[in-house]
């Protein structure tokens, strides 16, 4: 593995040794210390060229708790606008020595025209609609935690599918794992179609005897764009105590972050014990140390 | 005396494939097919001689947007690519909407002796969509056509006044066919494919549903009108919408349309690859859809090869998909690419392979057809059989990158001459 761009032509081999080497930096992270010396001299950029305040800050974290020198670039969609290029950013921090690029952006196929420019690992922090991979492997990590394992469980993922790079990611990873994946959503937030999941405007079918329920955020442009009206959404589609009576009894919730309260997602079930929000934050720089750790020093085994 | 001999040439065009012959060229004419004396002698054994070709649709992107292209650079790239006619579009900054600027676009192409350029003049006043041009003094100021390309026509009100207007001057009306509101902001096919690369598709219907509508407007201009209105349909790239195109012209109406290299070789596929190269509006389509252009350019819905050749800047394409400008240059590979893919690959006939190359587009026009007969006018390409693979670093257009860089092709453009002189030359 060179990079970490999505997940097409994956095996379930290399999924779950990867997942196995986040375990054991997990346990690293339990330690008092909670610092190794495994990426000593090598060099991690985030490369945020959309703004993202918790994926940037796990995967620091991750780098520093590895010992890998960080350095952070961060530009706004505008500074694009005005002539700034992917390519000479990414150039001038290659100059600088780095050794693996975490880039996120607005729009799909970022990270992977990156690869066409640099010589280090990229690894794909969120490239628009297309891919969230480690959102995915940490996702996939708190629900093997959380269920024991994958293996024909049915996994419903609901809201705005359509625009998901969680979604997509979600869809290519959790089947290679076994699982059998739903997605929910209004027909205006649905593809047309999307490997690995299986489509419906029905929450209810989605969620009947579900293992576990995966939310999306609803982004109020959808709302703007007229795609969606919040009342019918919130009326047909929000996940309630209620609706979520359809799914196994303490089946649990999951949901990527930044979450809209009583919007896609009942307050009080945010705060209950099913919420598995905290611990999919808490794995994200186990997964992500794993990453890292499998790009820079697994590639010279 | 002649000024040049082209010995055991095969000729091709419009009316099909005959010789070896002796071509004898001299006062800018086919003098001879028996040969004869003249200054230069050159070898044509192997090689096959066309009829120039012209494209009905090249962005040269003059004036104003010269860090992409020029006249000197685009209709340099034109005669390499053995066009010896070519229309360029108006969607320039400033848009070429008015007859001076025609002429001056026609007195600084003269000035470089290449390709002949025909500077197509906008529909309405700044490409707005909102107030017609003044179609007769475009017309007699050199304009081939109007088009408002590069914007698609959304008041069909004002494409209807402007078939009429055009009508009475003989002039074509093309249009870019695309339902601006049910693309939105498209940037690939949209399908299973753009769904799984999360990227926002542009749907097969908006161009159908626009060739319907622009159909219909046509319908009713051929009504009003006491002189025939022309409506010319660029760059078709769906099964649906070719479809439509074939209805009317079996009921008669007054429809032409064409279709470019890239709609015809590459599809939807290529953008896996994440690569703004091949981000091109209306956008590669599925494979059906390419069988259908073909067919589509066998039985003669398909007036017309046109290449579409809108050169940017490589920063430009090496933006993301969502930014990164539509458009594919091609006027270098444009017939060596068809060549190969569709005659030698295929089995296209040859014949009208050359005829959607020369007498197709000509006809558009209102051209009369060039074939390769003694007192012809010798515009004309000379073509080569021999494979060589695309390199965009050689190209004499600006934008030197390409969708088929790599590609390995045959029938290049060796010598181009326009009415007997050499304007493009690569003899080995």
């Amino acid at each position: 593995m060179k990079h970490l761009l999505d997940f097409q032509g994956w095996t379930r081999a290399e999924v779950e040794s990867l997942l196995d080497t986040a375990r054991v930096m997990a346990e690293v992270l339990e330690r008092p210390v909670k610092r190794v010396p495994a990426l000593q001299g090598f060099t991690v950029a985030t490369v945020f060229f959309e703004p993202s305040t918790r994926t940037r800050l796990s995967f620091e974290l991750a780098a520093r708790r590895m010992s890998a020198d960080v350095v952070s670039f961060a530009a706004a969609t505008s500074s694009l606008q005005k002539g700034e290029s992917y390519k000479d950013t990414l150039l001038t921090l290659e100059a600088m020595g780095v050794d693996a690029y975490v880039i996120r952006a607005d729009a799909a196929g970022v990270p992977h025209q990156a690869t066409r420019w640099v010589r280090g690992a990229v690894i794909n922090g969120g490239d628009g609609r297309r891919a969230h991979p480690t959102q995915a492997l940490l996702d996939a990590y708190t629900l093997l935690e959380a269920l024991g394992g994958l293996e024909g469980r049915k996994i419903a993922i609901v809201g705005d599918i359509l625009h998901s790079r969680v979604a997509r990611s979600n869809a290519e990873l959790l089947p290679l794992l076994g699982a059998e994946v739903w997605g929910a959503g209004p027909p205006a937030l649905l593809p047309q179609s999307l490997p690995g999941v299986r489509l419906t405007p029905r929450l209810d079918e989605a969620l009947a005897e579900a293992d576990a329920v995966m939310v999306l955020r609803l982004q109020k442009e959808r709302m703007e764009a007229g795609l969606v009206n919040l009342e019918d959404y919130i009326a047909h589609y929000q996940v309630t105590e209620a609706r979520l009576k359809k799914a196994k009894p303490e089946a649990p919730l999951l949901h990527p972050g930044p979450m809209n309260r009583d919007v896609e997602l009942e307050g009080t079930l945010a705060d209950s014990a099913r919420s598995l929000v905290n611990r999919q934050v808490h794995n994200g720089v186990a997964v992500r140390m794993a990453v890292l750790y499998h790009l820079l020093v697994g590639r010279e085994r | 005396m002649g000024d040049i001999l082209i010995k055991n040439v095969m000729l091709v065009d419009a009316l099909g494939e005959r010789g070896p012959v002796d071509v004898l060229i001299g006062e800018g004419r086919i003098l001879s097919l028996e040969g004869g004396e003249a200054q230069r002698v050159i070898e044509g054994k192997g090689r096959f001689l066309a009829p120039g070709f012209l494209d009905l649709h090249a962005h040269l992107r003059e004036p104003g947007q010269e860090v992409k292209e020029d006249l000197a650079t685009g209709l340099r790239a034109a005669v390499r690519g053995g066009y010896t006619d070519l229309v360029s579009m108006p969607n320039t900054n400033p848009p070429v909407d008015t007859p001076e600027a025609v002429r001056a676009l026609r007195k600084k192409a003269q000035a470089l002796g290449l390709a002949r350029l025909y500077p197509a003049a906008a529909l309405t006043q700044g490409q707005e969509g909102k107030t017609l041009t003044e179609a007769g003094l475009l017309k007699e100021a050199g304009a081939p056509l109007l088009t408002d390309d590069g914007r698609t026509n959304e008041d069909a009100g004002v494409l209807a006044a402007g078939l009429l207007g055009a009508a009475a001057f003989g002039l074509p009306v093309a249009v870019h066919a695309e339902d601006a509101s049910l693309r939105r902001g498209g940037v690939m096919n949209d399908g299973p494919l753009a769904d799984l690369l999360g990227l926002p598709g542009n749907p097969p219907e908006a161009e159908a549903a626009r060739v319907a509508r622009d159909l219909e407007v046509l319908r009713y201009a051929l009504r009003r009108a006491q002189a025939r209105p022309h409506l010319h349909v660029q760059h078709l790239s769906t099964r649906r919408a070719l479809e439509l195109v074939r209805e009317a012209k079996r009921a008669g109406l007054p429809v032409t349309a064409e279709a470019t290299p890239h709609h015809l070789t590459l599809t939807e596929e290529a953008l896996r690859s994440f690569d703004p190269l091949f981000k091109v509006a209306p956008p590669l389509r599925t494979g059906e859809d390419v069988e259908a252009l073909i067919e589509g350019l066998l039985d003669g819905t398909l007036d017309a090869i046109a290449t579409d050749h809108a050169p940017h800047t490589q920063a430009e394409k090496e933006m993301d998909l969502l930014r990164a400008p539509f458009g594919i240059p091609s006027l270098e590979v444009a017939f060596p690419l068809l060549y190969t893919e569709l005659y030698r690959k295929r089995g296209f006939p040859l014949k009208r392979l050359v005829e959607l190359f020369t007498d197709g587009p000509r006809k558009v026009l209102g051209l009369p057809p060039l074939h390769l007969e003694v007192g012809a006018e010798a515009s004309l390409v000379l073509l080569d059989p021999k494979e060589r693979p695309v390199d965009p670093k050689a190209f004499a257009s600006k934008a030197r990158f390409s969708p088929w860089a790599g590609w390995v092709l045959e029938g290049w453009p060796v010598l181009t001459l326009v009415e007997g002189r050499i304007v493009h030359e690569a003899l080995e």
